[in-house]
């Protein structure tokens, strides 16, 4: 009673953290975790486990040793950034690369920005995108997988890695694109980054955050709706040349991309607007790179580019102000 | 059931309206009673009794000191004891009444009976009057002089009159319980309020989780045969029972920033209001009591209270068993918008709606981390502001850009702190930069107003 609380309004909190909201995306990344370690068996679950205690760990150290900062390692956004990480390498990608994206990853794109909510760039793409032009061979050689319960499965080039090869000598994009069907597209059952094989464990995980408010899901629709119209002009205009929208949207990560890594908070715009035109930048670019460029995969460089858009268009779209028109 | 609401923002918390089920009793009288002259928005009422004067229920003892003031009135018989200051309940001196109670005598034509009167007096003027005379102050919060609202300015016409039955704010059941227990006289309240504003059309609006209220109220409307007042459910939401969320969820207009209710033709009046009207223009009882909320998950006794104005705190509280030992924090209203209470000698004034109770694990805030840019501040800013950048330009008491960025529209119903997943006092933050934008606004308008005298007089 002599220690009554006086402070302002409002008195009671919602029980939304930090905390609580990347347990959230940690629950909606289980079903594509799960499904790549049953996909690709061990060797992924070392990925996986490499790449988030790496992340945790280089987090708990530099916050403690270097910011000498009150530790933000119990707010899991590093464990987010390892998962996505290993997500986004192939299940082959020895432990010492996972753990240089992850340096880079913490180290230089989220910590060196000041830690979370001051990075302005994906740091699991960021991690991605220096393991990718820095060892080329291990991010984009794909041997057989060998899956949990001897799940059967193709070996060789990315889909979109098979196709650009193929364009160059000369094939059609329908010869090229007869050997997959949606199906397997759809239920994992092509080589690629593990975090690109199980495209509908993605979408649920996608559905739960959406479902919990976690995130909007204007980004990735608006991100889908592009790859989707791009892809339907240019392979409408000539077919030999563009693959189709079902297949650019299956494949090369695009969903884990779109669901995952395009929505995360701190680098992407808060308006409704603002969010559409990041969605609609990512998906143009993902699909010009793919188209024109010399990486087959184009995805985390779009989001990379767009991610540095935000600022702008966070200063440029706000929404609607009460009674103000 | 409807799902009218207003568009932009707002929250969920739970309603936890636990004292629902207890209907209101009359609080006995407290031995002494301390009446502020400063229990409503506007100037300061100016006392007109003496220090010795005997005084009964009912009768003025402060007068209004300007146009937007109010009449204060002993809510009790007894003997001045002294005029002076006094801690309010956040501990700032102000002028209070002290009136030692004797017996329980009211003022010759007042009618404390219980039959209702549904024959209303046709002259708008003398309502309005009689208003005044009632001491009638808005009960829903802002206890702004009512019969200043209902004397809308020259050039703008009244459209609705919405009776707000919100009661939005979580544990708050005062207004509910009224609703039930009072049904009759808000409406005829309302009827009341309907007329003096151009026999416009009236709405009272009853959020969907007090279910018993809107059937109630809609019987009751339909047994006195009232044509033109109609009850709408509306939607379950944080803060509803904004003035302004209120106008936007019934009429869909929005008020603009800096503008009054009447700018869009609305005028809103609470529920206690109404009640308050009806007593006063049907029963010439000026405002002496009103329904308080004794509440809280760690208090022993929920109640809902029948208090006379300028009971002092304890008095209530040690009635229904006293302070308990794992209350952290004792609020005036609601958990949302009510002010923590740092005195409990401080007394009860017209706007008291509520006493809350909440132990240190319900009212913790968590340490502050950082932003995470998730803007879920500003998807549950009902004025559509952003307050992760108020937040900075208030830190760093950027006016220009904060007047830019509409800080001065917040009505600080808490929604961003409430929803911060990072815990950060947004709007403990936002409220300095608001002050500030506001006292530049009014400087330039004064410093306007001078130069055009300045010009005039040339």
């Amino acid at each position: 009673m002599s220690n009554l609380i006086i402070s302002p309004s409002p008195h009671i909190h919602s029980k939304d953290s930090t905390r609580s909201l990347m347990l959230d995306v940690i629950i909606a990344l289980i079903p594509a975790v799960i499904c790549s370690v049953v996909f690709y068996g061990w060797r992924e679950l070392l990925v996986l486990g490499v790449s988030v205690a790496s992340c945790v760990l280089l987090e708990w150290a530099v916050t403690k040793y270097w910011m000498k900062a009150p530790s933000t390692v119990g707010d899991l956004s590093a464990v987010i950034t390892g998962i996505l990480l290993a997500l986004n390498l192939p299940y082959t990608t020895p432990w010492w690369v996972v753990f240089i994206g992850a340096v880079v990853a913490i180290g230089v794109a989220k910590l060196s920005f000041g830690g979370i909510g001051q990075n302005i760039w994906n740091p699991a793409l960021v991690g991605r995108v220096f393991l990718l032009v820095s060892f080329p061979t291990y991010m984009t050689s794909w041997s057989a997988p060998q899956g949990l319960f001897g799940v059967d499965a193709v070996s060789g080039a990315t889909p979109l890695g098979t196709i650009a090869e193929g364009l160059l000598q000369g094939s059609s994009v329908q010869e090229l694109t007869s050997a997959y069907n949606y199906k397997d597209l759809l239920f994992a059952n092509l080589g690629g980054s593990a975090g690109e094989v199980c495209a509908l464990a993605l979408l649920a995980g996608f559905v739960y955050l959406c479902c919990r408010k976690v995130i909007k899901p204007w980004i990735t629709l608006s991100i889908f709706a592009t790859v989707a119209l791009t892809a339907l002009v240019f392979n409408l205009a000539d077919p030999s040349r563009f693959t189709g929208p079902l297949f650019n949207l299956l494949t090369g990560g695009l969903v884990l991309g779109a669901c995952f890594m395009a929505t995360d908070y701190v680098t992407s715009p808060m308006s409704l607007w603002g969010g559409v035109i990041f969605g609609v930048g990512i998906g143009f670019l993902t699909m010009m790179i793919r188209y024109f460029g010399s990486y087959p995969e184009g995805v985390s460089f779009a989001i990379l580019i767009m991610n540095s858009v935000v600022p702008l268009l966070n200063r440029w779209f706000h929404q609607p102000k009460f009674g103000r028109k | 059931m409807g799902k009218h609401t207003f568009s932009i923002g707002g929250v969920h918390p739970h309603d936890s309206k636990i004292s629902r089920g207890c209907a209101i009793e009359p609080l006995p009288l407290a031995p002494v009673v301390y009446i502020s002259v400063a229990q409503h928005i506007g100037a300061p009422s100016v006392p007109c009794v003496q220090v010795g004067d005997k005084v009964k229920v009912g009768q003025v003892i402060a007068e209004p000191g300007g146009f937007v003031s109010a009449f204060i009135h002993s809510s009790v018989s007894g003997t001045v004891k002294s005029i002076g200051p006094r801690a309010d309940l956040a501990g700032r001196p102000a002028t209070h009444i002290e009136i030692e109670v004797e017996g329980d005598e009211w003022l010759e034509g007042i009618d404390t009976g219980d039959t209702l009167v549904t024959k209303i007096p046709e002259d708008n003027k003398a309502i309005i009057e009689k208003i005044r005379q009632g001491g009638v102050v808005g009960l829903g919060g802002a206890t702004f002089p009512t019969h200043v609202k209902l004397s809308p300015p020259p050039g703008s016409k009244c459209e609705r009159v919405i009776i707000n039955g919100c009661e939005c704010e979580p544990y708050l059941t005062s207004d509910f319980r009224t609703l039930l227990e009072k049904g009759e006289q808000v409406v005829v309240g309302a009827a009341i309020l309907k007329q003096v504003m151009g026999n416009v059309p009236c709405t009272v609006a009853i959020e969907e989780n007090k279910p018993e209220a809107i059937a109630h109220i809609k019987e009751v409307i339909a047994r006195l045969g009232y044509e033109g007042i109609e009850v709408m459910p509306m939607k379950m939401r944080y803060p509803q029972g904004g003035e302004k969320q209120l106008i936007d969820a019934v009429m869909h207009r929005q008020v603009g920033s800096g503008a009054l209710p009447i700018s869009v033709g609305a005028v809103v009046q609470n529920v206690a209001t109404a009640l308050a009207v009806y007593d006063a223009v049907q029963k010439n009882k000026p405002i002496v009591d009103n329904s308080v909320t004794v509440t809280g998950e760690c208090f022993p006794r929920q109640a809902n209270l029948l208090v006379r104005v300028g009971t002092p705190l304890r008095y209530i509280v040690d009635y229904l068993g006293g302070v308990p030992a794992d209350a952290a924090k004792i609020i005036s209203g609601g958990p949302m918008m009510g002010r923590a209470v740092a005195n409990l000698d401080a007394a009860t004034v017209k706007g008291t709606g509520a006493l809350l109770f909440l132990t240190a694990a319900q009212t913790r805030r968590a340490p502050e981390s950082h932003c995470i840019r998730c803007g879920k501040c500003a998807d549950a800013c009902p004025m559509g502001l952003e307050p992760f950048l108020l937040n900075k330009l208030s830190r760093n008491m950027d006016l220009e850009a904060l007047e830019a960025n509409a800080a001065q529209d917040c009505i600080e119903c808490g929604c961003c702190l409430y929803s911060c997943p990072a815990h950060i006092p947004l709007l403990d933050i936002i409220r300095q930069g608001k002050g500030a934008v506001l006292g530049a606004i009014r400087a330039r308008a004064a410093a306007a107003k001078a130069a055009a005298e300045a010009a005039k007089n040339n």
